[in-house]
């Protein structure tokens, strides 16, 4: 087979496909959604396989978990805080087990690039008690992706993939081997294991607790966790995982000497690999893109006699943001290069900010008018381009936590007095997890103004698609029982501003729950559509 | 042989196509590449760049270290100057000289030309005037990309085999456009060498 240009994500993608998959889920979020956007592509419209986007990951990661009971294979994709949202079923995953080969791909964001936090998806996997893969690489990406599917089905449990940013959204290439066909003929699960009442989900948590031998078992001989021992004198030991790996490698043949390391590519870490590393060294440095987790482990609570760790929780390496080859070099005691400066010239930043012509600049505009006579109102904000308007110049909502949040925050802080407390959210990001608290606010009455933004897409990842948009949405909202004479649509144009201004003023005014939909299409879109 | 380049400019102004043609040809000429790249909430309107190192052996990073990069290939001049410090000393800077103004404290652009100068090996193109001429102001990044290919270690056909393959499904009419745009900004930089 000849060699493809792929991005990190998409390597993934083709390795699920050509592990015989049958079906894939996935929200957007970056730095992930390329792997549906991958996998969409190439599936012959969903002749070949399935591949989805969903309303959320939650429900992305049940749907695989479906796929996998019916004894197919079955992956599921995020970033690192769709995790979170798929928390529920991916920790009870590992309880019940997987039938036919279960991938979770959960890609990380160290430095927040576009995130929210820079958590690690490590954590989860330990937390789980499942098996985690990181790959450093392309080839490796496609290659433990293939392999993932087979320990799934080996050892009856999901297996995590981490990818962080830089592999992601990297680009290189990578030699794909022979395609497997899908699972033919296998037997659902049986209700004993996929029932997780309080005796069986017992017994399915001992079973799980007992696998763990077989997996730091295959941890410790798998030949992804590669240990280089170097006879030489050099009393440094070098622990690398993931992208670390390639920044070390990167810089490695500058050092006076050569270095012994060991390279940790899967989880459970393989224990006896790191003793005989340990052992024939004074000084630890360990070099991994996230949390210090496989540091944290080595440190324990009393430490290792005699020895020297180093890495992000002493400061040899920086505790947040991305790993760079010349962090890297730094810590292993190298100087860097240094390249030209550009003396005193202020170079002026420049931000990411709304499109011209966006809906949401018309919004936050007519909004913030509207504002002008309520000095003691608080705007709460969500996930989505819309974020922006956090930035001047319209300096318009006052808090982004996670998807959803928004809404139910805005019914807390009505109850905690806030008034007008309003709450702005994008379709997509409501379709996800705004319905919920807006009908927990129905219930009560709250007296709130929720403003959708429906531009008909999930505008700041690339324009997939959005399940609550148009027309179907306005039903939506009727049925979830708000009052229909405090529901309005507008348009969102520098033409209808007074109109809006004046519509918006009014539902601020009426004490109760108001939702005003401001709905004109995503730009980008637009563009888009002109051009093709 | 080991070529590394940083790859600038501002959201929507196409730096992954030109990403997209240098991958594909090097891996027709056998090269090795890794390309790192921004997507997400950066690409509306904000600084983009993107990693992309050529060799002939294996690479490890996927982000060039300081110092280390041959070239800074750029689509806009203040973007240009942002990586400065990534450039080897004898490095070469292809960068656009067509201002994308979007922010409202824009430097005095004579300002970014001086410092663009004090570059050892520098290429100031008019990529807005040439994309015209090509036909399409779309196409600076095209421009560009032709500027830089009198320094790149890739054969001027291989490039040009992914332009049209990178705008083939757009029509005849395009690829031209694109092709006419990337011999512009090659003639360009030749005559000014």
């Amino acid at each position: 087979m000849e060699k493809v240009v792929l991005l990190g994500d998409e390597a993934v993608a083709l390795a699920a496909i050509q592990a015989g998959l049958t079906a894939a889920y996935s929200y957007p979020g970056t730095p992930a959604s390329e792997i549906m956007e991958y996998l969409i592509r190439n599936s012959d419209n969903g002749r070949k396989y399935l591949a989805k986007w969903c309303v959320n990951e939650k429900v992305a990661c049940e749907e695989a978990l479906g796929v996998s009971f019916a004894g197919k294979r079955a992956m599921v994709s995020f970033k690192h805080v769709g995790l979170n949202v798929a928390a529920d079923p991916f920790i009870n995953s590992a309880i019940t087990g997987a039938n036919g080969g279960l991938v979770v791909v959960v890609a990380d964001d160290p430095g927040m690039h576009s995130s929210q936090d820079e958590q690690d998806s490590r954590y989860y996997a330990d937390f789980a008690r499942i098996l985690c893969l990181e790959p450093a690489n392309h080839q490796e990406a496609y290659d433990m992706t293939r392999e993932a599917f087979d320990l799934s089905e080996r050892f009856g449990i999901p297996v995590m993939i981490r990818l962080v940013t830089r592999l992601a959204h990297s680009r290189s290439s990578v030699q794909p081997r022979e395609p497997r066909g899908q699972n033919q003929g296998w037997k659902y699960g049986s209700w004993q294991d996929w029932t997780l009442l309080p005796s069986n989900a017992r017994r399915r948590f001992k079973i799980l607790l007992d696998k763990q031998k077989d997996l730091r078992e295959y941890s410790e001989n798998c030949p992804y966790n590669q240990l280089h021992l170097n006879q030489s004198g050099s009393r440094l030991g070098v622990v690398v995982s993931g992208i670390g790996y390639n920044y070390f490698r990167e810089v490695s043949d500058l050092l006076p000497y050569p270095t012994s390391y060991l390279k940790v590519s899967v989880y459970p870490f393989p224990e006896n690999k790191m003793r005989q590393l340990i052992d024939r060294v004074d000084e630890i440095l360990v070099i991994e893109e996230g949390y210090p987790f496989i540091e944290k482990f080595m440190r324990g609570v009393v430490g290792l006699p005699g020895k020297i760790i180093r890495g992000k929780m002493d400061g040899s390496l920086p505790p947040t943001g991305e790993l760079t080859p010349d962090l890297v070099a730094k810590a292993l005691g190298l100087t860097g290069k240094t390249g030209l400066k550009v003396g005193d010239f202020k170079l002026a930043g420049r931000p990411p900010q709304l499109c011209a012509g966006c809906p949401h600049a018309d919004t936050f505009k007519a909004l913030n008018e509207a504002l002008i006579d309520f000095p003691a109102a608080n705007v709460f904000s969500d996930i989505g381009c819309y974020t922006l308007g956090a930035l001047p110049p319209y300096n318009a909502v006052k808090t982004c936590v996670c998807m959803g949040a928004s809404v139910s925050m805005a019914k807390g802080g009505a109850e905690a007095g806030i008034y007008p407390s309003v709450a702005v959210i994008g379709d997509s990001t409501f379709a996800h997890s705004g319905i919920t608290p807006l009908l927990d606010a129905v219930f009560s009455d709250t007296d709130m103004t929720v403003i959708i933004l429906d531009n008909g897409t999930v505008a700041m990842t690339g324009a997939q698609p959005s399940f609550g948009t148009g027309e179907p949405l306005d039903r939506l909202i009727v049925g979830l029982g708000v009052d229909q004479n405090h529901f309005k649509v507008i348009v969102p144009l520098p033409k209808n501003h007074k109109d809006n201004v004046k519509i918006i003023r009014e539902e601020l005014a009426h004490h109760g729950l108001s939702v005003i939909i401001a709905r004109r299409e995503c730009i980008q879109i637009v563009g888009e559509k002109k051009r093709s | 042989m080991k070529y590394d380049i940083i790859l600038a400019g501002v959201g929507g102004q196409g730096i992954l196509s030109i990403a997209f043609v240098i991958d594909n040809a090097a891996l027709e000429e056998n090269l090795f590449f890794k390309q790192a790249e921004v997507h997400g909430m950066s690409q509306r309107g904000g600084a983009v760049q993107s990693h992309l190192r050529l060799a002939d052996t294996i690479i490890y990073s996927d982000l060039i270290p300081l110092g280390e990069a041959d070239m800074i290939l750029s689509v806009e001049p203040l973007e240009t100057l942002r990586y400065f410090e990534y450039l080897k000393p004898r490095g070469a800077v292809v960068s656009s000289s067509t201002p994308y103004i979007n922010i409202p404290d824009y430097p005095d652009l004579e300002g970014i030309f001086k410092e663009i100068r004090k570059a050892p090996v520098q290429v100031l193109v008019d990529s807005e005037k040439l994309a015209r001429e090509a036909g399409s102001v779309r196409a600076q990044n095209m421009v560009m990309l032709g500027a830089a290919s009198v320094f790149l270690p890739l054969k001027e056909e291989s490039l040009k085999k992914y332009i049209q393959v990178l705008f083939e499904r757009r029509g005849t009419q395009v690829i031209q456009t694109n092709l006419k745009a990337f011999e512009l900004g090659r003639q360009n930089a030749l005559s000014g060498r």
